[in-house]
């Protein structure tokens, strides 16, 4: 069975724009629901590019979300041009944040974000490092595991 | 089965978003101000009580697969938040209990029910 992309997009975010956070996020839903892939599958895409997106809302300048779709499973990576993380050990802790008391107002920054992107995937990979902001790879595999 | 429309009865609630159907079932409750809570720990399926009102809440419990949203204490969503919700065939409602009063209508509802089980 092959495995090449039958969809790629490119969804740029930019920083700060919390009127159009979750734009992203819900075409990505979308896209994967026309497809015809599992609702299990598409939850955890949605929820994880809904957290990756809201990251790049909060602390960077702007950011890409890359999406790529195979029959077997949906890949994101997610580049931003933000402060990056010095301690990644420590933000991936659950309940670690740097949230701003806004944030916080909106419902968010309650230090689950990276936790729970994590949680939905398959595979997770982040590098990041002061001044040369965060990357991550976000792997789901098609009828995967459930959160 | 528990429908949006003992939810509605049960909370004095008024549906924000009309034509949306009341048959849906809501077989859990989650009640949070903080929508990574939603994200993180909500069952597809639920229904959400909350006291935010902005359009996040719509987005998460739309990228969440939430049945539906009660916005507690009065607290009412704009009119563009509630075309979103309408566009993402969400159902809103709108209670002016408080969030505890709320929680505890529906919790006597759901175990009234699970006693007549």
């Amino acid at each position: 069975m092959t495995d090449r992309a039958v969809l790629r997009r490119e969804f740029p975010v930019k920083g700060g724009d919390f009127a159009k956070a979750g734009v992203v996020a819900c075409r990505i839903k979308d896209l994967l629901k026309e497809l015809g892939l599992d609702v299990g599958t598409v939850r955890r895409a949605a929820i994880a590019s809904y957290e990756a997106e809201m990251n790049i809302i909060m602390y960077a300048r702007e950011g890409l979300v890359k999406l790529a779709v195979s029959p077997r499973r949906v890949r994101i990576m997610v580049d931003d041009k933000g402060p990056g993380i010095p301690d990644v050990d420590l933000a991936m802790t659950e309940g670690y944040s740097t949230a701003t008391p806004e944030m916080r107002e909106l419902g968010f920054g309650a230090g689950m974000g990276l936790p729970n992107i994590k949680k939905n995937a398959d595979r997770f990979r982040i590098e990041s490092g002061v001044g040369r902001g965060t990357h991550l790879e976000i792997i789901i595999n098609a009828n995967g595991h459930q959160p | 089965m528990i429908t949006l429309k003992d939810i509605l009865t049960r909370v004095d609630g008024e549906l924000l978003t009309p034509g949306s159907p009341l048959d849906i079932p809501c077989s859990k409750i989650f009640a949070s101000d903080l929508m990574s809570d939603v994200l993180t720990s909500a069952e597809p399926g639920s229904l959400l009580l909350t006291g935010l009102a902005n359009p996040h809440v719509v987005c998460t419990c739309a990228l969440a697969d939430l049945a539906a949203v009660v916005f507690v204490q009065g607290k009412r969503p704009d009119a563009a938040v509630i075309e979103q919700a309408r566009s993402r065939s969400l159902p809103l409602v709108a209670t002016r209990l408080p969030m505890f009063e709320a929680c505890s209508r529906l919790a006597a509802l759901f175990g009234r029910r699970s006693d007549d089980r």
